[in-house]
């Protein structure tokens, strides 16, 4: 079975909440993200994104950007990432999810990329500036190789639009919880139920959000109405204020304890509740 | 699956954005759809590019140039005496009274060379739109007046510090906010590029420029032009000359990039000419990028051309051979920029010079009964603060 469909698959037993950190690939360095993954895989988390550094990245805030922009001047390049999660997939089995912009895809060729992604033991994609309108080849090219692509749906989705995406999305699906770049906020906006709900009636698959996440309650608040939380720009965060420093040790045990408190916060509202 | 195929040009264009712009996209293409065929909107853009803009544009025989090259007849299509001193006004103008139609209340630029940017703070002051332009810092520094007009004309300047701080970061930086406030705003791309509808909804508003050259130079000469010549950078003034051409095949249309440094020394925004096919800014084209679809930067001495990608229109153009393209370098655009200075007494764009350089070897090869058609995108105004630094101590 895909890692992806196992991790939910038992999350939904036990009736538990995915945390799912996004980590910027060779930020600030590939061993450093070695690292990170191994650690945060060990503090809890249940699937972890890795992201392809990207010289024009239109979804992402100032967090990710700066963090893709110091990766790519260190010389990150697809190849290495892709060695990355083999040496990863050696000694742990945490569902790796690639999110990358298609254009990467596109010039490595769609079937030589799915390809090399499901050798060296990826499981899922996301491709945050591809629609559903334009990801009929992909998707079946990724759905021969077992590989799951997760389709994001926004705030402005249509009820149409929503049933489509929920149609070709595979795995799970990314709910973005705000009408905006990835970033960390303060609070989860208003809408936030009304709209998962609005996703819920049209769809089985396990539904995470992300954008915005950057506490124990912002993950709180979205992981009530959803099957997982993922948290991006908050995390980097933490390692870019002690990367500043030079400390890496610390910015690993920040990065993992961090990760450790969203999943024990999370956990404790998997049951009803009165937040 | 269902392959949904609207807006292609070929195998070039598409819609390639995150979802939460999808359903902006599809409300915009419905509003375009059922406004440009409409008779009050049509009335009303016309209204203002005859009263406001002052279309038609001359098309101007430059006898001087054509002497001194002794070839083909060269005409001129004068875009630069447009309001705003550039073809970029007509498409502003277009977009704004759409945007004003389906009731958006603030519009959003991004802005190279600042043409486009002050176009569309124009046709916001206008239309009483709230208006916010996106441009690199780079160009900020080398357009600085245009900045100041922006401003004086009621918009809001944001400076993009990020990437190579150029055209292609400011349009990264306007695609960001639109994703962010697209329930209340709309994005005016200033050329034939980015996500459908845009490459033909921009193409169609700056066809006025090639529908009024082929009447004028039938006028005229009482035949068609043998050859168009234009510069690409996005695209967009080479696509309103070329595109109501586009099914006489007798018309032969040259498209002109920015070689920059040269082409071999890889400091250039020559696309088509040196790129390959990628996505960038929502569209499958041809752009300039690493073997991992990374972008590179690009460079031109003329702002409006310093983009690494271009309209997907063209590409397919390319491929299909409906029109050629060349690049010619920043240091022969500056020639070109003396060139008609001296000769005619205009003092063209940089990024228009490009098309002049061209023509400038063109012509001599071609029979005195031959007819070129050059679009003169712009004034030159803007740009001589920045000639006048690259020319220090040389003799004009």
């Amino acid at each position: 079975m895909n890692r992806i469909d196992a991790v939910f698959n038992d999350l939904r037993k036990s009736q538990g909440k995915a945390v799912i950190p996004y980590v910027t690939c060779g930020y600030p360095s590939l061993d450093f993200t070695k690292e990170l993954i191994s650690v945060l895989a060990e503090a809890g988390a249940d699937l972890i994104e890795i992201g392809v550094p990207y010289s024009d990245p239109v979804a992402d805030g100032p967090t990710i950007q700066k963090a893709s922009a110091r990766a790519l001047t260190a010389g990150i390049t697809l190849d290495k990432i892709f060695r990355l999660v083999e040496e990863i997939r050696g000694k742990c089995q945490v569902p790796l999810i690639m999110m990358t912009y298609y254009n990467p895809i596109y010039v490595t060729g769609v079937e030589n990329f799915i390809k090399k992604a499901a050798a060296a033991g990826v499981d899922g994609l996301i491709i945050p500036d591809l629609p559903v309108e334009e990801a009929g080849h992909l998707s079946e090219v990724a759905e021969r190789s077992g590989l799951r692509t997760i389709f994001l749906v926004a705030p402005t989705s249509t009820s149409e639009r929503i049933e489509k995406i929920a149609g070709i999305s595979r795995g799970f699906i990314y709910c973005v919880s705000v009408t905006g770049v990835t970033g960390a906020r303060k609070e989860v906006s208003e809408g936030l139920e009304d709209f998962l709900k609005r996703i819920r009636l049209r769809t089985e698959l396990p539904l995470a959000v992300g954008f915005g996440i950057s506490s124990p309650e912002t993950a709180c608040r979205a992981a009530e109405y959803a099957d997982g939380v993922i948290v991006g720009s908050a995390l980097i965060q933490k390692i870019e204020e002690n990367v500043a420093g030079e400390d890496y040790s610390k910015a690993l045990q920040e990065a993992a304890a961090f990760i450790k408190e969203l999943k024990g916060a999370v956990d404790s509202k998997s049951a009803p509740n009165d937040l | 699956m269902e392959m949904n195929k609207a807006g292609y040009f070929g195998e070039f264009g598409g819609q390639y954005v995150p979802e939460t712009l999808m359903p902006a996209l599809q409300e915009l293409e419905e509003a375009y759809e059922k406004y440009k065929e409409e008779r009050g909107f049509k009335e009303e853009l016309d209204y203002y590019l005859k009263n406001y803009v002052g279309r038609p544009t001359p098309l101007y025989y430059a006898q001087k140039l054509t002497d001194h090259l002794g070839g083909a007849k060269i005409y001129l299509k004068r875009e630069d005496l447009n309001h705003t001193g550039a073809h970029k006004i007509n498409n502003s103008l277009g977009q704004a009274l759409l945007a004003k139609r389906m009731g958006k209340k603030r519009i959003i630029a991004e802005t190279g060379a600042g043409q486009h940017g002050v176009a569309t703070a124009t046709a916001a002051a206008l239309l009483d739109l709230e208006c916010e332009i996106f441009m690199g810092a780079e160009d900020v520094r080398r357009q600085s007046l245009n900045v100041f007009r922006m401003e004086l004309l009621g918009a809001k300047v944001v400076k993009v510090e990020s990437g190579t701080r150029t055209l292609k970061d400011a349009t990264n930086e306007a695609l960001r906010n639109w994703v962010t406030t697209v329930e209340n705003s709309h994005y005016i791309i200033g050329s034939v590029v980015g996500p459908h509808p845009y490459p033909t909804m921009v193409r169609n508003f700056q066809s006025v420029i090639g529908q009024e050259a082929k009447e004028q130079i039938t006028e005229i000469e009482g035949k068609l032009p043998d050859l168009l010549i234009a510069c690409v950078g996005g695209g967009s003034n080479a696509m309103g000359l070329f595109h109501p051409f586009k099914d006489l095949q007798e018309v032969k249309m040259l498209g002109v990039e920015a070689a920059g440094s040269g082409i071999d020394t890889g400091k250039h925004a020559a696309s088509l000419t040196a790129g390959s096919k990628g996505v960038l800014h929502g569209a499958l084209s041809y752009l300039l990028q690493d073997s991992d679809g990374q972008i590179l930067p690009a460079h031109s001495v003329s702002a409006g051309l310093d983009y690494p990608g271009v309209g997907p229109e063209h590409s397919c153009f390319k491929d299909t051979e409906r029109a050629q393209y060349q690049a010619v370098t920043d240091k022969e655009a500056l020639e070109a920029f003396k060139l008609l200075s001296r000769l005619e007494g205009i003092i063209p764009a940089l990024e228009s010079s490009h098309a002049l350089a061209a023509a400038c070897q063109v012509a001599p090869r071609l029979e005195k009964e031959r007819v070129i058609v050059v679009c003169l995108s712009g004034r030159g105004d803007k740009d001589v603060a920045e000639v006048s630094e690259l020319l220090r101590g040389e003799a004009i």
